[in-house]
């Protein structure tokens, strides 16, 4: 982290955001229809369902170089699939002790709750989300 | 990947939405950089005629066998271009989109270098998953023009009438030997103060004599196989079995009046506490008499406790009737977590009925909070000018009911307008229950593969948007089934689940997208996890391997993401297509696609 601190230009970290179809990348579409600006830093990919992200897919994320991953989906009872986002719940919890192990920091994975009518809140979680990853500095893998 | 892919990529301008900020021919020349890109252009907007008529032909002149256009959001944009490649003789599953406005120009304006930057990024992570695109087909089902309704009451009974109009076969199964169901029992309705036997009386009538209802009294549904299209049921009536091949199903099971516990409000302790429904007899029977004084009390059993539907869903399979009884048993002590909308109407209408004949009878409604949503609020001003009392006590502190010594009742109550203790000496006291699913529906949740609200009534696919629909394609809800229902409701939502069914079978087929899961056999274990975890019932483990049944499947992907053998594919978002699209965020330069 006090490498991080010392480097003369900012940091820039990449964020992949896994947002799912019919709420998280709805909202941030609304935050698009909204003008809600937030930071340049995070990559969007669609998917159906936040059940549907396999727990090595996140893994390969952060293998390839990313500083951060952020995972929004549908609020509890809200899914579109009844319960898919309570599946990446569970694994949500796992995966943050795998990452612990493999020397990455857990607060780099987060999951987030985000509503199609909620763009407000997308532009301000990644502006915090882009802050803390900022905070925490380069992937460690990446600084090996 | 048989060939090399050759893919085209359109950047539009959005007018100044996108170029106002994003420099757009920056952007083609990166285009034009990355692996298998064969042509790169931009477009002033790549929705207009011109735009779309510009992909067509590229198609054709560069022989182009993938397409990404990088504009807007999928969510309103995709089938507008994938009809565009359709057109073009491309199979639309071949197009992806980046979305360089909603997640770009629009949400960075003042960073136009960063911003053109980030949408080089995202049209290279749109390249990479077109490049393991492939070609789907939409699966397709045949649907059958026949319904079974379960429960014929006035939500079964109106579904199965609206149905059979309109030419289909119904099979109108009821338990009991007699139909009309709840509102066979009840005395007048509110707010018309009509006798619902001259409602349902006409409507049993038409049931009976439709040339299209096969009714089928004192039967039970056994078992549910099959799925949208192509339900197989087995009814028994009387020990006898009968097979039905039906397309859909409605569900018009029904709810219960809540008894309340031995001892709640003194329930059962003393006598002259009664329901509501047991004061409808009374009513109906001119059984009242010229009582001095009626007390009723609201919400008992009623917006209290919690029902915990996942509890319900997590236990063992074949334990439905020990789940039954823990789940009635949690119910009696606790009472429902829900507001049951209809009990402070029909107080209210009790109280008339009961003001109409006596009308020197004193009536006390007691109540925390009132309801009386829509018109029903003049009917409250009725009763209010036939004197009829309504005093709100506080929910913390509830009545306490006591014996007096010439064994009348002793009502006591926290007057929270007067802010004092009030004392009642009355003849009844009338307890408002809520209406309860029905006991059976636990049963038929089971076989049918639905979920169970948090309030234990059978579950709709979506609160706002999909009512009356369930998570499982072709079978619908109708009535009490879904939660309390005054009457004008229940034949509502009967009528809206026969109109959904009606699309189904009219159709006489389904198409479904194609983004669905594909089982490996031979990596299957037939470990039945899949089959748990889908809301939609759509795999099913035979003969030790996992199948998926194309039309039920919604593509979540939730079976492939937990599948311990990562046996299942998700077409369309398959782990390659997402491996590239995240290794494409990342590395900036030099990309390269693996077995390319």
């Amino acid at each position: 982290m006090e490498e991080a601190v010392m480097e003369k230009t900012e940091f820039e970290p990449t964020i992949i955001a896994f947002c799912c179809n019919w709420c998280a990348y709805a909202g941030a579409d609304l935050a698009g229809t909204s003008r809600f600006e937030y930071p340049t830093n995070v990559r969007i990919i669609r998917v159906m369902c936040t059940g549907r992200i396999d727990p090595t897919i996140i893994l390969s994320a952060f293998r390839s170089g990313a500083d951060g991953v952020l995972i929004a989906g549908c609020h509890p009872g809200d899914c579109h699939y009844v319960k898919g986002n309570y599946a990446m719940e569970r694994r949500f919890n796992f995966l943050k002790d795998i990452l612990k192990h493999l020397g990455i920091e857990p607060e780099r994975l987060i999951l987030e709750w985000v509503s199609a009518a909620e763009g407000g809140k997308f532009a301000a979680l990644i502006r915090n989300v882009t802050k803390q990853i900022k905070d925490l500095g380069p992937n460690p893998l990446k600084r090996q | 990947m048989k060939e090399e892919p050759r893919i085209g990529v359109f950047v539009c301008h959005c007018g100044v939405n996108i170029g106002g900020v994003v420099d757009v021919p920056k952007v083609v020349e990166y285009a034009k950089t990355l692996p298998h890109v064969a042509y790169a252009e931009d477009n002033i907007y790549t929705c207009s005629e011109a735009g779309i008529d510009s992909i067509k032909d590229a198609i054709k002149k560069f022989n182009l066998d993938r397409v990404v256009v990088s504009s807007c959001t999928p969510r309103t944009h995709e089938p507008l271009f994938r009809a565009a490649c359709e057109e073009a003789g491309l199979n639309k599953y071949l197009f992806e989109m980046a979305n360089i406005r909603e997640q770009c120009s629009w949400v960075h304006p003042k960073e136009p270098e960063k911003a053109t930057e980030k949408a080089n990024d995202l049209v290279r992570m749109a390249v990479a998953r077109a490049t393991w695109l492939e070609p789907e087909t939409e699966p397709e089902v045949e649907i059958k023009d026949s319904a079974l309704v379960i429960g014929a009451g006035i939500a079964g009974m109106t579904a199965a009438l609206t149905l059979a109009n309109q030419g289909f076969k119904i099979y109108l199964v009821e338990k009991e030997d007699e139909v009309g169901g709840y509102v066979r029992r009840l005395y007048k309705l509110y707010p018309t103060m009509e006798e619902a036997s001259k409602i349902i009386g006409p409507i049993i009538e038409a049931v009976k004599n439709h040339k299209n209802i096969k009714l089928l009294t004192s039967t039970t549904v056994e078992e549910v196989g099959g799925y949208v299209g192509n339900f197989n049921v087995t009814v028994t009536k009387k020990s006898e079995k009968i097979s039905l091949e039906v397309g859909t199903i409605i569900v018009a099971c029904g709810g219960l009046n809540y008894e309340p516990a031995k001892g709640l409000y003194q329930y059962g302790v003393y006598d002259h506490i009664i329901t509501q429904l047991q004061l409808d007899q009374l009513l109906r029977g001119g059984k009242l008499g010229k009582p001095e004084r009626v007390i009723m009390i609201q919400c008992v059993g009623a917006r209290k406790g919690e029902i915990r539907g996942y509890e319900l869903e997590s236990f063992p399979k074949s334990d439905t009737a020990k789940l039954l009884g823990k789940v009635l048993k949690a119910k009696k002590e606790e009472g429902w977590p829900y507001c049951s909308r209809i009990c402070c109407m029909n107080a209210i209408k009790n109280a008339i009925l009961i003001k109409t004949v006596s009308p020197e009878t004193d009536v006390i409604i007691l109540y925390s909070d009132l309801r009386v949503y829509k018109e029903y609020e003049d009917f409250y001003s009725k009763a209010r000018d036939l004197e009829v009392k309504f005093i709100k006590f506080l929910e913390i502190v509830t009545p306490e009911v006591t014996q007096t010594p010439d064994k009348r009742l002793k009502v006591l109550a926290y007057d929270m307008l007067a802010g004092r203790e009030a004392e009642f000496v009355a003849d009844w006291v009338v307890l408002s229950t809520p209406l309860i699913p029905h006991k059976d529906e636990v049963m038929l949740a089971r076989m049918l593969k639905i979920p169970i609200s948090p309030d234990g009534f059978l579950m709709e696919a979506h609160l706002k948007l999909r009512p009356v629909d369930t998570t499982m394609d072709g079978i619908y809800l109708a009535g009490v089934s879904s939660g309390p229902k005054d009457v004008p409701e229940t034949i509502t939502s009967a009528k809206a689940a026969a109109a959904r069914a009606a699309i189904l079978m009219a159709n006489r087929k389904m198409r479904s997208e194609a983004i669905m899961a594909v089982v490996d056999e031979d990596l299957c274990i037939g470990c039945g996890l899949c089959e748990e975890l889908c809301p939609y019932g759509a795999p099913r483990v035979e003969e030790g391997k996992s199948k998926i049944i194309d039309v039920l499947c919604r593509g979540c992907g939730v079976c492939a993401a937990e599948c311990p053998r990562r046996a299942i594919t998700m077409r369309h978002f398959n782990d390659q297509q997402f491996l590239a699209q995240v290794d494409a965020a990342i590395v900036p330069e030099g990309l390269e696609v693996e077995g390319a």
